[in-house]
């Protein structure tokens, strides 16, 4: 996708790197993991953008870089032809009306101490968005958007199951009202019954509010539940973006392939007779990755041509775009 | 006869909160050689009912109320201590779900694995450390014979798991409880991971009880499924029949509230609430409260486990009266 005024948040050629460490009291460099290796993705205005990879690939990072919480090494992030990357003080504070998270773990990402209350009223206030005469009605107002009855206020985190808790983040992010969510894995740390209901809400909200979103998971089928697009990482790069439909029921890259043939389907007969492609070994250390390709030692496809050189994410025919030497001879 | 017979099992668990009934009459049997699914969400049961089997539930504040676990003429709950060892890590072994805290960080990955040998065997230390390299390449881990004395921090993920399925499987027992073994694994590890366990259990001929959340991992593992709710079995059936044919709403709602089965852009049927309360006493269905089928004798009479099909068991009131049809 080319920039157009109706792009919301587009990056381009993002790096982030760490410098790990060695030793004791003499510390030297040991290296650089390069947790996102030059990414470029755009996500339209309303649109819902799926990103997915296993651990380690780069996809949370990718999340913390977008909202300002790690820094990127190099590259832009613009929302809406602005650049954010690196920005401070007001300008940070301003960002944050604009681009909110929901984290992983309800459990983790709540203020214990803090009332469902002062959790949605603080961003609020401090932001100028309500007086103290307001704030009550407009929490209460945000309590029953996400499906919480506003008596429950006055609760801590720990009164409330996984999925109240989810809810209290995804309100806490909307309170702002602002233009982009990035969610990362909102729905993996909760019981099947329970990520239904919250996905149904998110769906729901994008659909209402005319949300953008960027939403991160490691399970395809959630993923694509939700997204217009689906984006899959490999080590730190996209190595494919298209139309959910498009990469979930004709995966071209080997790594998507693998990755949606891993899924197990609740369907005894079929599971018991398809062909399920297992990859050998574990994903190669970030710290290391193979030259060339950085799927090439566990694919099955691999040539000579895939250890020469890092594969482009080059447009396909059916607009979208894979990064494999061999995307259109493989089938 | 069977391997395993379990009847009757309650395991209560006494809280300043009142008793929590975690599993609340359970019974069920495992063949030789089979592979039994069971299927529940969290706080279901379904963990509770495997460890109190082995004799892993901490009492107090937990407290098996009654049953019995009959394997092999030995009732597990029951028999004397040293008995009890001799069949756990031997003849019974479990794999359960973190491989990163269920293995310890301060030993190397060889002493871990020739514990139960030396244990239970009485192998000498290098027959024994010939046995674990044996063992790590039949589930896979390359280079083996120097692998062997890492410590467990220098493994990936999902082979902190091969090594954990080494570890129960080197005294070749006769059934494997694996506890969500690959919940917290990537998808293409845990594919990995359920060919292993599927290859070894066809060339051992061992028994194993999967338990797991996840319905699609059943569909391609288990010959039998039981579903568990609120600490009992709701529903007991061949895989096949549980998915082409359930007959429990609950079972129904869990296969329909699954993002995979469903065509994108549709709203995802979601079970409306929560499970009960297992610290109150349940009148009735543990289910009814989020039927969408509940009448009013659902909150009355608590239904037991009945055949309502050849070899296909539900405890819902309405199916055993006929009134819900598949």
């Amino acid at each position: 996708m080319t920039t157009t005024s109706d792009t919301l948040l587009e990056i381009e050629n993002l790096q982030v790197h760490f410098p790990v460490r060695r030793g004791f009291l003499i510390q030297r460099a040991a290296g650089t993991v390069k947790a996102v290796d030059g990414v470029s993705l755009a996500v339209g205005r309303g649109e819902v953008v799926g990103l997915v990879g296993e651990s380690g690939c780069g996809k949370s990072t990718l999340a913390r870089t977008i909202v300002q919480l790690i820094r990127a090494t190099a590259g832009t992030v613009r929302l809406d032809g602005r650049d954010i990357a690196g920005v401070r003080g007001r300008d940070l504070r301003d960002l944050r009306t604009q681009v909110q998270m929901i984290f992983q773990d309800p459990y983790a990402s709540l203020n214990p101490r803090m009332t469902v209350f002062d959790t949605l009223a603080e961003p609020l206030l401090v932001h100028g968005r309500a007086t103290r005469a307001e704030v009550g009605a407009q929490v209460a107002a945000l309590m029953e958007r996400v499906g919480l009855a506003a008596r429950l206020a006055r609760k801590y985190p720990h009164e409330f199951s996984g999925g109240q808790r989810q809810r209290i983040a995804i309100a806490r992010a909307l309170a702002l009202r602002p233009r982009l969510i990035v969610a990362d894995e909102p729905v993996s740390a909760l019981d099947v019954s329970i990520q239904a209901q919250i996905l149904n809400l998110l769906a729901a909200l994008v659909r209402e509010m005319g949300l953008t979103m960027l939403f991160i998971a490691h399970d395809l089928s959630v993923v694509k539940h939700i997204s217009d697009r689906i984006a899959v990482m490999y080590l730190g790069k996209i190595v494919e973006v298209g139309a959910a439909a498009d990469v979930i029921e004709r995966p071209q890259h080997p790594y998507t392939r693998a990755l949606i043939s891993a899924i197990p389907t609740p369907d005894p007969v079929r599971e018991r007779t398809r062909q399920r492609i297992v990859l050998p070994g574990d994903p190669p250390s970030p710290l290391d990755p193979p030259a060339g390709c950085a799927f090439h030692p566990r694919c099955r496809w691999a040539v000579e041509a895939c250890r020469a050189g890092v594969p482009a994410l080059a447009p396909q025919a059916d607009g979208r775009q894979v990064a494999c030497v061999r995307a259109a001879e493989i089938d | 006869m069977p391997l395993l017979t379990v009847t009757d099992l309650r395991t209560h668990f006494h809280t300043r909160d009142g008793v929590v009934r975690a599993v609340d009459g359970v019974s069920f049997s495992v063949e030789k050689g089979e592979t039994l699914g069971i299927v529940g969400e969290s706080g279901s049961g379904k963990s509770v009912t495997c460890t109190s089997l082995l004799g892993l539930i901490p009492q107090p504040p937990g407290r098996i109320a009654s049953g019995t676990a009959m394997f092999d003429g030995v009732d597990l709950l029951r028999c004397a201590p040293r008995v009890a060892r001799s069949i756990r890590g031997r003849r019974i072994a479990m794999i359960f779900q973190d491989p990163m805290t269920s293995l310890n960080p301060y030993l190397r990955i060889s002493d871990q694995l020739i514990e139960p040998l030396l244990i239970h065997e009485k192998t000498s230390r290098r027959a024994a450390l010939a046995r674990a390299v044996s063992t790590l390449d039949e589930v896979g881990i390359q280079d083996a014979a120097r692998r062997v004395h890492f410590f467990p921090h220098e493994f990936s993920g999902g082979m902190r798991q091969r090594v954990m399925i080494a570890m129960a499987l080197i005294t070749r027992p006769e059934l494997l409880i694996a506890d969500e073994p690959t919940t917290a694994l990537d998808v293409t590890v845990q594919a990995q991971i359920l060919e292993l366990i599927r290859r070894l259990q066809r060339e051992r001929g061992m028994a194993v009880i999967f338990i797991t959340h996840d319905l699609g991992v059943v569909a391609g593992l288990c010959d039998r499924v039981q579903v568990m709710y609120a600490g009992r079995i709701v529903e007991s059936a061949s895989t096949v029949d549980v998915f082409a044919r359930p007959q429990h709403p609950y079972t129904r709602a869990l296969q329909r509230s699954i993002p995979a089965l469903q065509p994108k852009g549709r709203e995802l049927f979601a079970i409306q609430g929560m499970p009960p309360d297992l610290s109150r006493p349940l009148a009735g269905c543990p289910f009814a409260a989020r039927c969408s089928e509940a009448v009013e004798a659902c909150r009355a009479v608590a239904p037991s486990l009945t055949e309502v099909a050849p070899a296909h068991h539900s405890a819902c009131l309405r199916v055993q009266k006929g009134e819900l049809v598949a």
